[in-house]
């Protein structure tokens, strides 16, 4: 086996134990290369169905590609989609585009709290319907209570501390001192009702492998992360105000990973487009709230 | 041509310096991010301190503070020969949790030990939890060289030591590295300022470690982690998932599923965006269709039919290290994870704790501590299939659950014979306390004119199999006996309330109503009752709750059932009034109903 066959095989491993030991479970896709691998992975996993809900959290400011490229696969592959969104942020125009706070504050109102609410179901959710092949309002408002993220652990430092299986407290928050052992192939999958629990089948992958799993499995990913004769890319996907491409003549996952292995990405961080991250210890006070 | 890719643990005692090698290793390789580099820099700056390598790890507040690591956090760096994976674990006691995890990962471990401070507690320990996990390669650096003036007797020293210590616990070292961190010495090339020191570099050392195979050559093992049916959308394939942990699997392979025995032949290899499979091999994540529908439970796991070399037993010794807040009690109720086998499980008897730090043992401990290592003896509630962890590692390890907590992990050494099971000592206990009453059971069967009887319907037809309980109590009650059927509901929703959101009820749901069946056939009824798929195990152990009254067991359409011989077997669409004079007639020639009396 090689080195992706292996990732490939704990991945799938990880998402058959959440699927297993879940009840309410969800999967977050945002649309980037990550999570788009995690759903191929699901695919994988269950043999080309994708037995476990799909969630996208909205902020209304991503860039509108994306938006067309969920849908699509949304109907495409049958999936059971739902996205949630921060209403009130938005119709208040509490945003850093509108100039109303920073950008750490942004995140935390159109990322964390609408990814908070509309996991417990306090705020409402958009289901495809895929007779009618639109969203509709979901009629089921039961907490998920295992959350299924594209984490890796190359990403960032607070990352790389996360378990396969990483409870969450009923705050959301992530105590980082206290985490549950993992030995071998046995992780914690026994909870007490009510426990919200983050699954992370991707811990283990890098930036690299990723692109290298795309390229092995003809994944279809979103155009944006390729060169379209302007010169620019992304590397990293976001909302449009916060997130700016790079400098790249990439125009398709083999000069990705060339680029990648030899060129000058290899040295420099993958979020360095992502300005939140940017501000004083930004993601990692993100994350201790119950950012993804 | 993909890069191979190696995961190594760092341990030792907290404050050898285990984040500073490997921030030397990372900075040393280049194998930094510009981004990262930057912003440990700026945090020293702002934080008016020396920039430290350490620090380069130290990614979140809470190290940065305390200024020890308190999980394991995974550094990716590489050589020109491959990728690795770092995983810096702890070494405060505190946090051996972590070390354990971060360690059960690895296929190699870098033990740092203090030239100054020489040999601790935890060196020892980890020392011992390397070779509990089942690390093979430990390569040990003695940092600080710099604080001992790269003295070679003071490295002699501690090298000669901690060999004797390791030979005792069966590890053979790969190496011994003197090293400053700090400075950088003998960390990526040999530093002229230990001219004595003649071995690898760390660096060096790292790329030599090798990389495990994965034991395809082992006999085949699989253990079933679930069983899918994707109708709703149209498969009708009944799936069997899971990874293969050891040996390798053909199209066509006989295979049995331990512990129930039950066999059948592969039909296919399945997959999704795969060519047609006709092997799959261990560490692969696959999926199989039987050519027979056979009923297996998840968790069993998946042989060879010829293979005999697996164990199922209820008994087994083990050696485990405990990480429980609370210590570990003899005679209380835990979960054992085994593969994907879950059972509950009871610590019979410890052989022996292990102290760590002398490795003197002690024989006579009454419960097993945190941090502890001890021998002890199991006792789970059902036979659990397993290997011996001296011949096939992966499927003879196991981790202990409290209160929904991992707070153990352990390796069956032995499976061990009792004399007499837990449930069997209960039993005789119970009957050597038994209040008789002042009615004896003779005259009983002369008033109500029957004998008592438990009688258990099993099979996967829920309905059909009650419309013949309620109808045979129906008849049985018309002809004047003393009969009671119990239905599902009445005891799920009422004595076992209790445990009806646990995860694995069936044992405590089976022990309750065996322990009602006593009474029920004490008093001298006839005791009717449907369970909806026990297995042989299940059975057997109702049969045994209800001594010294006697069961009878009545099943309808597929069951769960392998072993164990039923009374009277019906086809699932059995109409229900025959199946009733079935019964009736059954009773009468089992003398349970009494001809003569009539």
């Amino acid at each position: 086996m090689d080195h992706l066959e292996r990732l490939e095989a704990q991945s799938v491993f990880i998402l058959r134990e959440a699927f297993r030991e879940f009840k309410n479970l969800v999967m977050l896709w945002s649309i980037g290369k990550d999570s788009t691998v995690l759903l191929w992975l699901a695919k994988k996993a269950f043999f080309g169905h994708v037995p476990i809900p799909l969630m996208h959290i909205n902020t209304n400011y991503k860039i509108p590609e994306m938006i067309e490229y969920r849908d699509s696969f949304a109907l495409k592959w049958n999936l059971n989609m739902i996205y949630g969104l921060n209403e009130k942020a938005l119709r208040e125009k509490q945003t850093f585009p509108d100039g109303a706070c920073d950008r750490i504050t942004c995140c935390r109102n159109l990322k964390s709290e609408a990814l908070k609410h509309t996991l417990s179901g306090e705020w409402t959710r958009y289901r495809m319907d895929h007779s009618l092949k639109k969203y509709v309002v979901d009629t089921n408002r039961e907490p998920y209570t295992g959350v299924i993220v594209g984490v890796r652990a190359d990403e960032e430092g607070s990352r790389s501390k996360e378990r396969y299986f990483s409870p969450r407290d009923k705050k959301n928050e992530w105590d980082v001192g206290d985490q549950p052992p993992e030995f071998w192939n046995q992780f914690k999958t026994d909870f007490a009702p009510g426990t919200h629990v983050r699954i992370h089948p991707l811990l283990d992958w890098t930036e690299l492998n990723i692109w290298e799993y795309i390229e092995k499995e003809k994944i279809p990913v979103v155009s944006l992360y390729f060169n379209q004769g302007d010169g620019k890319r992304y590397r990293s996907l976001g909302c449009f105000p916060c997130t700016n491409s790079i400098v790249s003549k990439s125009r398709n996952v083999k000069e990705i990973i060339e680029e990648l292995k030899s060129g000058k990405l290899s040295n420099i961080a993958e979020r360095s487009g992502r300005e939140q991250d940017k501000e004083d210890n930004g993601l990692e006070t993100l994350r201790r709230d119950g950012y993804m | 041509m993909k890069r191979e890719q190696l995961n190594i643990v760092i341990v030792g005692h907290v404050d050898h310096g285990k984040s500073t090698v490997i921030g030397r290793l990372l900075a040393d390789t280049n194998s930094l991010p510009e981004g990262k580099l930057d912003t440990v820099k700026q945090w020293c700056k702002k934080n008016a301190r020396p920039f430290e390598y350490a620090f380069l790890l130290d990614a979140l507040k809470d190290e940065q503070t305390q200024g020890i690591t308190i999980d394991t956090a995974r550094c990716f760096f590489k050589t020109t020969n491959r990728d690795y994976i770092i995983l810096d674990a702890p070494g405060h006691i505190e946090f051996l949790k972590n070390m354990i995890t971060g360690a059960s990962r690895a296929e190699a471990a870098l033990l740092v030990i203090d030239a100054k401070e020489g040999i601790q507690e935890n060196s020892k320990r980890h020392g011992h939890m390397v070779a509990l996990l089942g690390i093979r390669q430990v390569s040990i650096l003695v940092n600080k060289m710099d604080l001992v003036g790269y003295d070679y007797k003071a490295f002699q020293k501690i090298k000669d030591e901690y060999t004797d210590f390791l030979e005792a616990i069966h590890i053979k070292p790969v190496s011994f590295i003197p090293i400053s961190a700090r400075e950088g010495a003998n960390i990526v090339s040999l530093s002229d300022i230990m001219p004595w020191y003649k071995g690898l570099s760390v660096l060096e050392q790292v790329d030599d470690f090798q990389k495990s195979e994965l034991a395809i050559e082992l006999p085949f093992r699989f253990p079933v982690q679930d069983i899918y049916k994707f109708t709703a959308s149209g498969d009708n394939r009944r799936i069997i998932a899971g990874n293969i942990t050891t040996g390798s699997l053909k199209q066509g392979d006989r295979v049995k599923f331990l512990p129930s025995g039950k066999e059948s032949v592969i039909n296919k290899i399945e997959g999704f965006n795969i060519s047609e499979k006709e092997y799959a091999y261990a560490g692969e994540a696959i999926g199989v269709t039987l050519t027979t529908q056979v009923y297996i439970k998840l968790g069993e796991l998946m042989i060879k039919a010829d293979d005999k070399e697996l164990l199922v037993s209820s008994y087994f010794k083990a050696n485990i290290f405990w990480v429980g807040k609370a210590p570990m009690l003899k005679h209380k109720t835990y979960k054992l994870k085994i593969n994907a086998a879950k059972v509950n499980v009871k610590l019979i008897d410890i052989k022996n704790v292990l102290d760590a730090s002398d490795l003197s043992s002690n024989q006579n401990k009454k419960q097993i501590d945190r941090h502890d290592v001890a021998e002890c003896f199991f006792e789970t509630s059902k036979p659990i299939a397993f290997d011996l962890a001296n011949q096939i590692e992966t499927t003879g390890r196991f981790v202990i659950i409290d209160n929904y907590e991992i707070v153990g992990g352990g390796i069956i050494l032995d499976s061990i014979a009792l004399d007499e099971s837990s449930l069997q000592k209960h039993i005789r206990k119970r009957e050597f306390v038994w209040e008789k009453s002042s009615v004896t059971p003779s005259e009983r069967t002369s008033v109500y004119r029957h004998n008592s009887k438990f009688i258990i319907f099993t099979g996967e037809e829920p309905d059909a199999k009650k419309q013949i309980c309620k109808a045979l109590e129906r008849k049985l009650f018309d002809e004047g006996f003393k009969v009671y059927f119990l239905g599902v509901a009445n005891i799920k929703h009422g004595i076992d309330e209790d445990i009806s959101d646990q995860f694995e009820i069936s044992d405590e749901y089976i022990r309750r109503l065996g322990e009602l069946a006593r009474i029920m056939t004490d008093s001298g009824q006839i005791f009717i009752t449907n369970l909806s798929n026990p297995d042989d195990f299940d059975l057997e152990k109702l049969k045994l709750l209800n001594k010294p009254n006697e069961i009878l067991v009545i099943n309808v359409g597929n069951n769960n059932l392998h072993t164990y011989q039923v009374d009277l077997n019906f086809e699932e669409n059995i109409e229900t009034k025959k199946a009733v004079h079935q019964v009736f007639e059954l009773l009468r020639q089992n003398e349970v109903i009494l001809d003569y009396v009539i």
